[in-house]
């Protein structure tokens, strides 16, 4: 049977893993390849690098980076932040990335995630979806938002993934805007629409601050992947202690 | 120094299967390449593919690769990985797509309505992430791996061969598929061995080292039981 994933999530700037709280008071966290290797170790069963560099000299810094971890960690690795064409997408694929993930640019320019799903097919193309709780809808809605979370498009968030999946992405990485960087576990109302209404794999996002969370994500929000960050940058818990967690709570994993 | 060619048709990312044969086997000369002589004159030759099965045999076509490939099928261990798999096949319900006919059989989408586990529960197309690969038969590029150990797929498609003879590996998802298939020197996965880890490195480690018998070239796999979906 096919495992749930987890997977870490490591933010890159200036060719380094940084972590910080939302943004801010970024601080060094060690060399990508070394973080890469120690979650390959732990069981991790991908990686996702996020690219949060401001600049587009830095940018290029990112290729070194994939290069340099898929040359030494043989599990799949996905790369997004700031991809705006399907030269970008090409670049990340050649450096070593097996997925790219589109966000901003999915919303400005969809045709973006259509032509690179036809160019390098839809199994490496992950849109990213940012969605915050449309306040007071009733029933529940969610809106996509862009820019790091900063700017409302006012697109419906589910119709919005339905639309992705029609144009050819594999997978959407699905981050609640409200749960983010809060700790108290991911919108599984708002994983569960997502994952019902799509026929595509859908990564839960945003929120964890537990090893519960990462369960109730699959089991309530029927993700099938959840990813994270600080519960695993700051030692709290290791992948491993993740998958025997949810192993206990009868989730199919891979050790 | 044995050579290694990973063949390049220009349908994306090769650097993962170069570098993690690279690292199973530092003895080998691996070339990513798009040139039929280097096909032809490599010992081994690895036989990869992503993105659609048709632009993939167009693309192939178009470099002048068909037949170095077909060549080296014959002749030599070969090994297809994901649509590389594909393609060893007659016919893909993808863009009804000819393919190269070295295994008989089709290729068909995973169908809609049959994406229901033993739970109840929908599963997603792509069938993506880590499932357990049951070996069907003995074969030297299982050596040393588990029988259901896990391996990275990612795939919308899979083989349906004609003969189950050919059936070296299989997964469920939800009703049993060919994962792994082959017959002689010729061996094709459709999972991704060099994103499988551990597992994966073992298997592109006996690659590397593989051996086939003569007495098999045109013989099936010993001891084969095959699974049919």
């Amino acid at each position: 049977m096919l495992a749930k994933r987890i997977i870490p999530c490591l933010d890159v700037t200036a060719g380094r893993v940084v972590k910080g709280v939302r943004f801010v008071e970024l601080r060094d966290a060690g060399d990508p390849v070394e973080i890469a290797k120690r979650y390959d170790d732990q069981g991790a069963d991908e990686l996702t690098f996020l690219d949060i560099t401001a600049s587009s000299d830095e940018r290029d810094l990112i290729l070194n980076i994939v290069e340099a971890v898929a040359a030494q960690v043989f599990i799949p690795m996905t790369v997004g932040g700031g991809v705006r064409s399907v030269e970008d997408v090409r670049r990340l694929l050649n450096a070593g990335a097996d997925k790219v993930s589109i966000n901003t640019a999915a919303v400005q320019n969809p045709q973006l995630v259509r032509d690179a799903a036809d160019r390098y097919g839809a199994q490496c193309i992950v849109v990213a979806v940012d969605a915050k709780r449309v306040p007071d809808a009733s029933p529940l809605r969610w809106e996509v938002f862009t820019h790091g979370g900063r700017r409302a498009t006012g697109l419906d968030a589910v119709d919005w993934g339905r639309k992705m999946q029609a144009l050819g992405a594999g997978e959407i990485l699905l981050t609640s805007m409200d749960r983010d960087g809060t700790r108290q576990g991911f919108d599984l109302e708002l994983t569960r629409a997502f994952s019902d209404a799509l026929d595509v794999p859908v990564i839960a996002s945003g929120g964890v601050g537990s090893l519960e969370h990462l369960a109730q994500g699959v089991l309530q929000g029927h993700a099938d992947a959840v990813l994270a960050a600080s519960i695993f940058h700051y030692g709290e818990f290791t992948v491993r202690q993740a998958k025997q967690h949810m192993a206990r709570e009868g989730i199919e994993v891979r050790f | 120094m044995s050579s290694i060619a990973v063949v390049d048709y220009g349908m994306g990312n090769l650097r993962s299967v170069a570098k993690a044969i690279e690292h199973v086997a530092p003895q080998c000369d691996v070339v990513v390449t798009a040139d039929s002589e280097v096909v032809r004159r490599a010992e081994r030759v690895v036989f990869p593919g992503q993105g659609a099965m048709r632009d993939c045999m167009r693309e192939m076509d178009a470099r002048g690769l068909r037949s170095a490939v077909l060549e080296a099928a014959r002749e030599k261990p070969f090994l297809g990985i994901c649509i590389g798999l594909q393609m060893l096949f007659d016919f893909s319900e993808e863009g009804n797509t000819p393919g190269l006919g070295l295994l008989p059989g089709r290729v068909r989408r995973f169908p809609p309505n049959e994406m229901i586990d033993s739970l109840g529960n929908k599963l997603k197309v792509p069938h993506m992430g880590w499932n357990e690969v049951h070996q069907a038969a003995g074969h030297p590029l299982w050596d040393g791996i588990t029988d259901a150990s896990r391996f990275y797929f990612v795939h919308s498609y899979f083989a349906e061969p004609a003969q189950s003879d050919i059936v070296a590996g299989y997964s469920l998802y939800p009703f049993p598929f060919t994962c792994a298939a082959g017959r002689g020197n010729l061996f094709a996965v459709q999972f991704h061995p060099e994103k499988s880890h551990e597992a994966g490195l073992k298997l592109l480690a006996n690659f590397a080292a593989w051996q086939p018998q003569r007495e098999n070239d045109t013989g099936d796999i010993p001891g084969s039981r095959g699974v049919t979906a």
